[in-house]
C-alpha cells in the first residue's frame, strides 16, 4: 500500500482521452518519476494529484483518504506540496519573508488573525526561516527582493518553502524546466540532500532524462494517458516499449 | 517605541506634528493679502483633510495590501453616516455612540458584501463591490425613504428635527453635535499680526482618531497578517498551495477597511450633522482611489497625502473664478490680459476637475509609485542614490539587529 494510491482514473476532455484507465501507487519515502512524451497526460495526472481537476472516474487516495473534491489548501494541510513548473513564490516580498510564510501557515493553519504584533517580534518563525534557508545556502540573500533572482534561486526557494510545511509528499512539475545546465544540476543536488535529510516521498515529472536517472528510484512511464510501463531506472532505460513509445528508435 | 520600528515612529510623530500644527501650516499667508485665498487652514477644509485621510488610509489597507481594487468603499461611508445621525436622532448630540455605532454598522455591511464580493477577483471584484455601492445609493436615495419606513429621507438628507426624541437629551448641553458638553463648532481664534489662525473642537477632535487610525494601519501592514495580505496580492497560487485560504485574509481587511470608511462617514456627520445619499454615489467611491493612487497606493503616508491633495484642489481651485483671474493678469496689456483668462479659465473654477486630471495623468504615467514615490526621488537627489538603493538601504534598515 502506497502512500498516494491512484485507482482507475479516467479524464476526458471533449473527445480527448487524456487520461485513460491510470493506475499508479507510490512508495513512501520513494523518489517516484513519471515520464512519457508531450500529450501523454502527465501535467492532466498531476492536476488530479493535487485536486486541481476532478476525474470521470476513479479515485486518488493519500495515505487512505480521498483528494478529490478537497480545495487545494486542504490538500497542502493533509501534507501534499507542490513546485509549479514556473517557480510560484511571493515575488513581491523579501526572500527572509517568503520562507516565513509558509512557517506562519503551518503554526497557525489556514486562517490566524495576527493583525497587531509586529512581524520582527516573532522570533522563533524568523529563526526557523533563517535556519531552512541556511540549509539551502542562501542565507546571504535573506533580505533580496525574490522576484529579481535567477531561476535556480527561485526553484531553490519554492522547494526550501515548500519544505517549510514539513510534507510527506513533494510533488515536482518539470522543476528544471527552463534552466541552466548548472543550476539544473544545483537543483539535481538539492533534492538528493532532501531526500538524504529526512523522510518524505518524492514525486517528479520531468521531461529531463538527465534529472530523471540521477533521482528516480522508480519510474512510470506514460504515453497517451495510460501507465506503459513501471520499473526501477536501469530496466526503464533498456525496455523495448519505452525505446520505442518515448525514447525513439535512435536512442 | 510604541511596537514601531524606528523610521515607523519617526513617520508616525511627522503625522502627529502636521495633524496637531495644521491650523498653523495651511495658512502661511497673511490675512487679506492676495495669496490669502491659497490658505486651507480654515476648519471645515481641514476637517474633510482629516477625515478624508482616514477614508484613505483604510482604502490602502484593502487595495494597497491585497490588491483588490474596491469601487464601493463610499457605500460604507454614507452608511456611517446615516448612522452616526441616527444616534444623534434617537439619542442626543453627543458624537462618541454616533461614531462608535458607525464603525459597527459599517463593519457588517462590509462584511455582508465582502462575502458575496469576494468570490472573485481582478476586476470582477471591482465591478460587485460597484454594483453593491450603486445598490446601496439607489436605496439610500429612493427606496429606504418612503413615508412609512423613512431610514435616509431620500433627498433631502437625514437630519435632526426637533420633534426626534433624543432620549439622553438634556436642557443645559449644546444643541449641536458635541462631545461630552464641548461643541464640536467651538473654534478659538488667535491672531498673530497679520495672521490669523483657527482651532476647531471638531477639527482636533477628528485629527486625534487620524492619528490614532494611521497608527493602527501601521501596525497592520507591520503585523503577520500584513503580510499575509501583501502575500495575496503578490502569488495567490502560492498561498493557497501553502496550505492558507485567502479568503478569510481578504475578507478580514475588507472589513477592516469598510470600517474605516465607516468611521470617516461618522465623523463627517459628527462635524456637520446632515447625511445625504450623495455620499455613496460612485464618483465618492472612485475619488478614494485616486487619492490613494495619487498618493502612493501601498505605502503608509501616500494616501493621506493623496486625500489632501485633492481637497485641496476641490476647495481652493475651485473658489479661482474670472474675477479673481483677472487681477491676476492685470498687470498685462488688456488684450493679454483677456487672452490668458481664457486659457486658464478652463483649469480653475468650476473647471478644477481638468486640473486634477491632468495631474493624475503625470503622475500616473512618471510617478507610478505616487506622491511618495516623488518624495524619494527629491531625496535621491540630494543623497544621490537611486530609488531602489535607497529602498534597498530603508529594508536594511528596517531589520532588527541580527
Amino acid at each position: 500500500m502506497g502512500i498516494l494510491e491512484v485507482k482507475n482514473v479516467n479524464k476526458r476532455f471533449g473527445g480527448l482521452q487524456a487520461l485513460g484507465d491510470v493506475n499508479l501507487s507510490i512508495e513512501e519515502n520513494t523518489v517516484h518519476a513519471i515520464i512519457g512524451p508531450n500529450g501523454a497526460g502527465k501535467s492532466t495526472l498531476l492536476n488530479v494529484l493535487i485536486g486541481k481537476l476532478i476525474p470521470d472516474t476513479g479515485s486518488v487516495m493519500f495515505d487512505g483518504q480521498s483528494v478529490l473534491g478537497r480545495k487545494s489548501y486542504e490538500i497542502c494541510q493533509m501534507g501534499i506540496s507542490r513546485v509549479f513548473q514556473t517557480p510560484e513564490i511571493f515575488g513581491d516580498l523579501t526572500v527572509l519573508e517568503n520562507m516565513m510564510i509558509p512557517i506562519f501557515a503551518r503554526r497557525d493553519g489556514a486562517f490566524q488573525m495576527n493583525a497587531i504584533g509586529a512581524t520582527t517580534g516573532e522570533k522563533d518563525v524568523i529563526e526557523q526561516a533563517e535556519h531552512m534557508l541556511e540549509s539551502l545556502n542562501m542565507i546571504d540573500k535573506r533580505h533580496f527582493h525574490s522576484a529579481a533572482m535567477s531561476r535556480g534561486d527561485k526553484r531553490r526557494l519554492e522547494i526550501g518553502m515548500c519544505l517549510s510545511q514539513n510534507p510527506r509528499l513533494l510533488l515536482l512539475d518539470e522543476p528544471t524546466a527552463g534552466m541552466a545546465r548548472a543550476d539544473t544540476n544545483n537543483t539535481i543536488d538539492l533534492l538528493k540532500q532532501i531526500k538524504e535529510e529526512r523522510d518524505i516521498t518524492i514525486a517528479i515529472i520531468e521531461h529531463d532524462m538527465h534529472v530523471v536517472f540521477s533521482l528516480a528510484e522508480r519510474i512510470t512511464v506514460l504515453a497517451q494517458g495510460s501507465p506503459l510501463v513501471e520499473d526501477t531506472p536501469d530496466k526503464i532505460k533498456g525496455h523495448p516499449k519505452v525505446r520505442e513509445a518515448y525514447l525513439g528508435e535512435s536512442a | 517605541m510604541l511596537g514601531l520600528n524606528k523610521r515607523d515612529f519617526t513617520l508616525l510623530l511627522i503625522v502627529v506634528a502636521l495633524a496637531m500644527l495644521a491650523p498653523f501650516l495651511l495658512n502661511p499667508f497673511p490675512e487679506g493679502s492676495a495669496m490669502a485665498q491659497f490658505n486651507a487652514g480654515y476648519p471645515d477644509l481641514m476637517q474633510k483633510f482629516v477625515i478624508y485621510g482616514i477614508f484613505a488610509i483604510g482604502f490602502n489597507i484593502l487595495f494597497g495590501l491585497t490588491g483588490y481594487l474596491s469601487f464601493g468603499h463610499a457605500a460604507f461611508l454614507g452608511v456611517g453616516s446615516y448612522s452616526c445621525v441616527w444616534m444623534f436622532k434617537l439619542l442626543g448630540y453627543n458624537v462618541m455612540p454616533g461614531i462608535l455605532l458607525s464603525i459597527l454598522t459599517s463593519g457588517i455591511f462590509a462584511y455582508l458584501i465582502g462575502v458575496v464580493s469576494l468570490r472573485r477577483s481582478g476586476i470582477y471584484f471591482s465591478i460587485l463591490t460597484l454594483a453593491f455601492a450603486q445598490m446601496s445609493f439607489a436605496l439610500a436615495y429612493s427606496v429606504l425613504s418612503n413615508p412609512k419606513f423613512n431610514l435616509t429621507n431620500g433627498e433631502t438628507g437625514l437630519q435632526v428635527y426637533s420633534n426626534d426624541p433624543q432620549w439622553l437629551h438634556s436642557a443645559g448641553k449644546p444643541d449641536l453635535p458635541h462631545l461630552f458638553g464641548l461643541s464640536m463648532r467651538a473654534t478659538h481664534e488667535m491672531q498673530l499680526g497679520a495672521w490669523q489662525f483657527q482651532f476647531n473642537v471638531g477639527y482636533y477632535l477628528c485629527a486625534i482618531i487620524m492619528v490614532l487610525a494611521f497608527y493602527l494601519s501601521i501596525r497592520i501592514f507591520r503585523s503577520p497578517f500584513g503580510m499575509m495580505l501583501r502575500a495575496v496580492k503578490s502569488n495567490n497560487t502560492r498561498m493557497y498551495y501553502t496550505g492558507l485560504n485567502a479568503r478569510p485574509y481578504t475578507l478580514a481587511a475588507f472589513v477592516i477597511s469598510g470600517m474605516y470608511a465607516g468611521l470617516a462617514g461618522g465623523l463627517l456627520s459628527a462635524v456637520d450633522p446632515l447625511a445625504g445619499a450623495e455620499r455613496m454615489q460612485w464618483t465618492a467611491s472612485g475619488e478614494v482611489v485616486l487619492m490613494t493612487i495619487l498618493g502612493g497606493t501601498g505605502t503608509l503616508i501616500g494616501p493621506v497625502l493623496g486625500s489632501g491633495l485633492i481637497k485641496y484642489f476641490e476647495n481652493i481651485f475651485s473658489k479661482i473664478n474670472d474675477s479673481v483671474l483677472h487681477s491676476w493678469f492685470s498687470f498685462l496689456p488688456d488684450g493679454m490680459e483677456d487672452f490668458m483668462v481664457t486659457i486658464v479659465h478652463p483649469f480653475v473654477g468650476k473647471g478644477w476637475h481638468l486640473t486634477l486630471g491632468v495631474l493624475f495623468m503625470l503622475i500616473v504615467i512618471f510617478l507610478p509609485g505616487g506622491l511618495v514615490q516623488g518624495g524619494q526621488k527629491i531625496r535621491g537627489l540630494f543623497t544621490g542614490r537611486t530609488e531602489a538603493e535607497q529602498a534597498q538601504a530603508d529594508a536594511n534598515q528596517s531589520t532588527p539587529a541580527e
